[in-house]
């Protein structure tokens, strides 16, 4: 084995790690291998994380040793974890929106009293940089006016300008568009050719590979398997990822129509500055159907779900939903909503559909709290709201099975399957879902379609907003394409292929 | 002040030469300042002054306390009771309540409360008639006008500080009918006492309008005043202590309270065994209110000014000019 | 995840952690008292002494403390709502216009058990009705509600001395207060309700507005963690997008928290009008709506914890007077500067002993 480690830029050891009860991390031992792209993939939860967080010196590893080009090093903060020429890009970007690329790439390195000779310093730095690796970027812009894909290229840029000859990447594509996810691993290969050593962290076993020389699948904190990229594929990764064997294909009976019970006509909504979010929106959703909406982020869906859900009064044209006609002079209360059986899981869990500060059983009754039998005679029934949630979290396969951990304390995955779980319990008539799936992973992804579906047999009628086309295409039984605020195209499923759908959302054609 | 105040000191030492043949006896005295503070610039300085006054003609320790809020006046009047302290001079108006209690509790301890009334035999109450103090340095103000407009500046609003506006009213009507008083308060809370940048903004507004002549009666806020007067070339008037050398040429005279004697005094007569309870109203001519006049102003006031004022001061003791107190009925009209 | 904050375990952070930022306070205070020639020992010991050596002193601690929970309380509840008032100053100083003129107008002909309950409603009605003006202003106009409450206190302090200075005050009184209330409108003192069941304590201004006080906090406990209403004033606190999702109305939602912020200021009146001073005074608020910021920051918003605040900000107001009281070079001023460092390192600087106690738990753990 010591032989070995020559070759390999960081070895770990041994890794242990528990918070409180959680054993997260245990006796975990991995070898990156020099100037290479490694996957680690797991579902949430699963380590990777904080396996990473452990080599960059954010936590402290409870056993184990960590060395790096075959040293042992000690890593007490990211201070000596850059020290050692480890940078991590994170999944949440940290960055400064008001200052230049230039001034968010000094920040924190100024160089001296003077920043102006900093700034110049820096500049020359990125001008090699940008040649040695292909990582152009405005010095100039101002990090609010970039796109999200081009501010995780500052980011990147950021951790190389101090050294990093070891890149830790932290679920980087989980904001990005395909278009920029393609772009991010071209860089990536770029980067291991001039010698980098990329480590991948993901759940997205497409980029897995297309770009990853070797992949580490860990599971309930071990690493479960080792393989070459060349020697597996997404249905073994999988398997071992979630520890049995998965189907991504959903397979699932026509559907059986009966009465209409949501319907828009002429829908319009225009915001304070005059702008038209909805454009005269028509459709039709009956029980037992699931109707998707497809289109590219940014088109309308989000202000469509705020109309229909009430959150957002409509500006023209009416709706009705469950028999109650909604339109501008008679607006609908989310509550009243609910109320008349239209449950909706919204497209931001974290801003929307749940509280991060609070627990998961007062999470479990966000928007029914005042409804038995959570609530008698004005006061809350603790013990009943934790049996619920305790209730919710068997049926939808919650994990940790804790009502009373913080809801921030979940795992996208499992939050997302408590917030359905809140929604579907009460049989609603009328489901409307945004972005089902978005940051889930593969395991639960299975689950919450199958429950979506096994919602729309028992007769409800389920209206699904997403911008993976590959969910749109699985779940629903007729699409319907949005585009600049318009409905532009409506294709029933049997007759969608990805190429139609992919010209309709981009505008090109209408149906 | 010292230079004015040496008559006075004789006069007192003659006083209290007098007062020798009693027998002296050791006490403990104590002061209750408001909740101003101390070092006030006002009459709260002015109890200071007094209290150390005593402290170096006897080398007798004074204990002091300065509360920082009103439910303290009780706790700390009580305690000093408690600790045998005696006499206890409680400062300001709003301890009256809090001393009446107390000194129910402790009948043979003796207080002196300056500013207010509480009528019980154990307590000595020291009130002022600013409005005659005020009556005087109102005539000099309008005889020294040109404009015939006059300013004054009070700190908080309350009816102490109108009883200071409506003497100065009656005396300057009383040497003009026709000049014009435009008043200002500085505000309304206890900050109104210590806002110099404030008053002083409030006399520019006051020159503005065409006043050359301004009252602060506003404790370390008319410090402000009197700066803007100077920088204008008005002229100001002075409250509680001899304010004149602050700005000499630009002062035309102070209005005395002399609350320094008021504390002094009852610890003389707690020390000589003369204390005696009950209400002691100083003004004109008790000498506890009088005007300035010194080297600082002395250019200033004409010997027809001089002359007219000594007439009305002489009048007002005599009872031939009554002047209204304002909060005899919280009004101007008497 | 707060990846640089690592846990720590649960008696350190609730319990070590306070009493180490107390301790570092005290060192720094007694660099200073010593500067002063002050022995620090002996200031600390009258500081405790003067708050907790004998049952006058702890009665005016708790007399305090009475004050700062109803204050803590007040910007807890807009707080968990995600509104910061500032307003509690003027919410207590118009409670005591609202108590003070229910009191007037009806002491002569209403016993205690009716006129106490009915001031004590009138104190909370009228501090709910001026935090509610600025409540409205934020809810449907957009004024910013800690620019709008910072402005209802001046405009409280001079709506109060107006009416003090030219109605409300006692005919021929020297002074702008009024008269004294009946004895049908005064909360019994501590001493009396004591002596009634045969305990005989030192007279202080410590009054049955304790348990008011007290009860209040059992109320807003249930209120927030155990009603719908309080449910939705969190939400909206910590995530005004899920309660909207939720169907929380918003505007309805700022009001209520608002109006039960100004409705606990509004118990400072109780305490000191009907409690202590039993007529209608200037400036009883007396900062205490200030520094409930404070104790409610300090006490984390859990009415538990306003508790404890609000008990060692009383020992601090009540140790620190008798400090000035018994030692004549430590003045006013420096009793304000040794409260302030407690403040700053309980409050403020409260994560700075963290990483000691991190690294020794580390090397434990």
């Amino acid at each position: 084995m010591q032989e070995l480690t020559a070759d390999a830029a960081i070895e770990l050891r041994g890794i242990d790690k528990s918070f409180g009860s959680v054993h997260a991390v245990r006796g975990v031992s991995v070898r990156i291998e020099r100037g290479s792209i490694t996957g680690i993939v797991g579902e949430n939860g699963a380590g990777k994380s904080t396996l990473m967080s452990i080599l960059y010196g954010l936590y402290r590893a409870d056993a184990g040793e960590i060395l790096v080009d075959g040293r042992p090093v000690e890593m007490a903060s990211p201070r000596d974890a850059i020290g050692h020429g480890i940078g991590m890009v994170h999944q949440h970007f940290m960055l400064v929106d008001s200052f230049t690329v230039l001034e968010n790439l000094v920040l924190g390195a100024e160089g001296g009293a003077l920043l102006a000779r900093g700034l110049a310093a820096a500049r020359t730095e990125l001008a090699r940089l940008a040649r040695d690796y292909g990582l152009t970027v405005d010095p100039d812009a101002r990090v609010a006016d970039l796109s999200v894909g081009e501010q995780q290229r500052v980011e990147i840029l950021k951790v190389l300008l101090r050294g990093a000859r070891i890149l830790i990447l932290d679920e980087p594509s989980a904001v990005l568009t395909p278009q920029e996810t393609d772009r991010l691993l071209q860089i990536l290969r770029v980067l291991r050719d001039r010698g980098v050593t990329v480590v991948l962290i993901t759940h997205k076993l497409r980029e897995i590979l297309a770009v990853t020389e070797k992949v580490i699948v860990m599971r309930r904190g071990e690493v479960v398997a080792e393989r070459r990229t060349a020697d597996t594929n997404a249905e073994d990764l999988a398997e071992l990822m979630v520890g049995r064997k998965v189907r991504f294909d959903l397979d699932k009976a026509p559907a059986r129509k009966g009465e209409t019970l949501l319907a828009a006509r002429h829908l319009s909504l225009v915001d304070g500055r005059g702008v038209r979010l909805l454009d005269d929106i028509s459709l039709e959703v009956k029980a037992g159907e699931i109707v998707g909406i497809a289109g590219v982020s940014g088109n309308g869906q989000t202000e469509l779900l705020q109309v229909l859900s009430g959150i957002r009064p409509p500006s023209g044209g009416e709706f009705e939903a469950c028999g109650r006609k909604v339109d501008a002079t008679h607006p609908v209360d989310p509550a009243e909503m609910r109320d008349l059986g239209v449950a909706h899981v919204p497209e931001d869990r974290l801003r929307q559909g749940l509280v991060p500060a609070f627990l998961a059983s007062e999470t479990s009754i966000l928007g029914y709290q005042d409804r038995e039998p959570f609530c008698h005679n004005y006061i809350l029934d603790g013990p009943a709201v934790g049996k619920y949630c305790a209730d919710l979290m068997e049926r939808f396969d919650v994990r940790p099975r804790t009502p009373g951990l913080l809801s921030s304390s979940f795992s996208g995955g499992n939050q997302q399957k408590l917030i359905l779980a809140r929604e579907m319990a009460r049989d609603p008539k009328v489901l409307l879902v945004g972005q089902p799936t978005r940051g889930v992973d593969i395991g639960a992804i299975e689950f919450i379609r199958r429950e979506l579906v096994r919602s729309r047999d028992a007769g409800c009628a389920v209206l699904v907003v997403s911008v993976e086309l590959e969910e749109i295409l699985s779940l629903a039984d007729r699409i319907l394409v949005m585009f600049a605020g318009r409905i532009v195209g409506e294709v029933a499923a049997g007759q969608a292929d990805e190429r139609t759908l992919g010209l309709m959302m981009a505008g090109a054609r209408a149906a | 002040m010292k230079r004015w105040v040496r008559p006075l000191i004789a006069l007192l030492a003659a006083v209290s030469l007098g007062a020798v043949a009693h027998a002296q006896i050791v006490i403990k005295p104590a002061v209750v300042f408001s909740t101003g503070g101390k070092f006030d610039k006002s009459f709260n300085e002015g109890v200071w002054q007094g209290a150390e006054r005593f402290k170096k003609e006897t080398g007798i320790a004074v204990a002091e306390f300065e509360p920082s809020n009103e439910t303290q006046f009780e706790q700390v009047l009580r305690r000093f009771a408690q600790r045998g302290q005696d006499p206890i001079i409680a400062v300001g108006f709003a301890q009256a309540v809090a001393l009446e209690k107390v000194a129910k509790e402790f009948p043979n301890v003796h207080f002196t409360l300056i500013d207010s009334v509480v009528n019980l035999p154990n307590v000595q109450s020291v009130v002022f008639r600013e409005q005659e103090g005020s009556f005087l340095v109102g005539m000099l103000a309008a005889m020294a006008s040109k404009t015939g407009k006059i300013g004054f500046v009070g700190g908080m609003d309350i009816p102490l500080v109108r009883r200071f506006q409506c003497g100065f009213e009656q005396g300057i009507k009383y040497a003009n009918p026709n000049a014009e008083l435009i008043t200002n308060m500085t505000g309304t809370t206890p900050a109104a006492w210590n806002d110099p940048g404030r008053g002083a903004e409030l006399a520019k507004g006051q020159f503005d309008r065409g006043v050359d002549v301004v009252y602060a009666a506003a404790g370390s806020t008319g410090l402000g005043i009197l700066q803007a007067t100077r920088d204008r070339g008005k002229l100001g008037i002075g409250v509680d202590s001899n304010q004149n050398h602050l700005h000499p040429g630009n002062m035309l005279t102070s209005m005395l309270k002399r609350v320094d004697l008021a504390a002094y005094n009852s610890f003389k007569a707690a020390q000589d065994n003369q204390w005696k309870g009950g209400t002691q109203v100083l003004g004109l001519k008790e000498g506890g209110v009088d005007w300035a006049l010194d080297k600082d102003n002395e250019k200033l006031i004409t010997p027809q000014m001089k002359a007219a004022v000594d007439a009305a001061k002489a009048a007002i003791i005599s009872g031939q000019i009554v002047v209204h107190d304002y909060m005899s009925n919280n009004s101007c009209k008497s | 995840m707060s990846a640089l904050r690592r846990p720590l375990p649960g008696w350190v952070e609730i319990g070590l952690l306070p009493l180490a930022n107390i301790a570092l306070a005290f060192l720094v205070v007694s660099v200073i008292v010593a500067i002063i020639g002050v022995d620090p020992l002996h200031a600390l010991r009258l500081l405790v002494l003067g708050a907790l050596g004998s049952s006058e002193s702890i009665g005016y601690t708790l007399y305090y403390a009475t004050n700062f929970i109803f204050t803590g309380l007040a910007v807890a509840v807009a707080f968990h709502a995600g509104l910061f008032n500032i307003g509690g100053e003027g919410q207590a100083y118009i409670g005591g216009l609202g108590c003070g003129l229910a009191v007037l107008a009806l002491d002569r002909y209403l016993p205690g058990l009716l006129m106490i309950p009915l001031a004590i409603l009138a104190s909370a009605a009228f501090g709910a009705a001026w935090a509610a003006i600025p409540a409205w202003m934020q809810a449907w106009r957009g004024s910013h509600i800690v620019i709008t409450t910072i402005m209802f206190n001046f405009v409280a302090s001079a709506l109060m001395v107006y009416l003090m200075v030219n109605v409300l005050i006692a005919p021929g009184s020297m002074t702008p207060q009024s008269r004294g209330f009946g004895a049908s409108a005064q909360v019994p003192s501590m001493q009396a309700a004591l002596q009634w069941i045969g305990i005989a304590v030192a007279p202080s201004a410590l009054n049955l507005s304790l348990l008011l006080a007290l009860l209040s906090c059992v109320g807003v406990w249930i209120f927030l963690w155990h009603t719908p209403w309080g449910y939705g004033l969190r939400t909206m606190g910590h995530n005004p997008e899920a309660a909207l999702y939720a169907g929380t109305n918003l505007k309805r939602t700022t009001m209520l928290a608002m109006c039960l912020s100004g409705a606990l200021a509004g118990g400072v009146a109780v305490n000191e009008l009907l409690g202590v001073h039993h007529r209608l005074v200037l400036d009883f608020a007396a900062g205490y709506g200030f520094t409930g910021i404070a104790v409610a920051l300090m006490g984390r918003g859990h009415p538990l914890g306003i508790v404890l605040a609000a008990l060692l900000f009383g020992a601090l107001q009540q140790g620190g007077a008798e400090l000035a009281f018994e030692s004549p070079r430590i003045t006013r001023e420096m009793v304000v500067v040794i409260q302030g460092l407690v403040i700053l390192f309980s409050g403020a600087l409260v994560h700075l002993p963290r990483p000691w106690l991190q690294a020794l738990f580390a090397r434990r753990g």
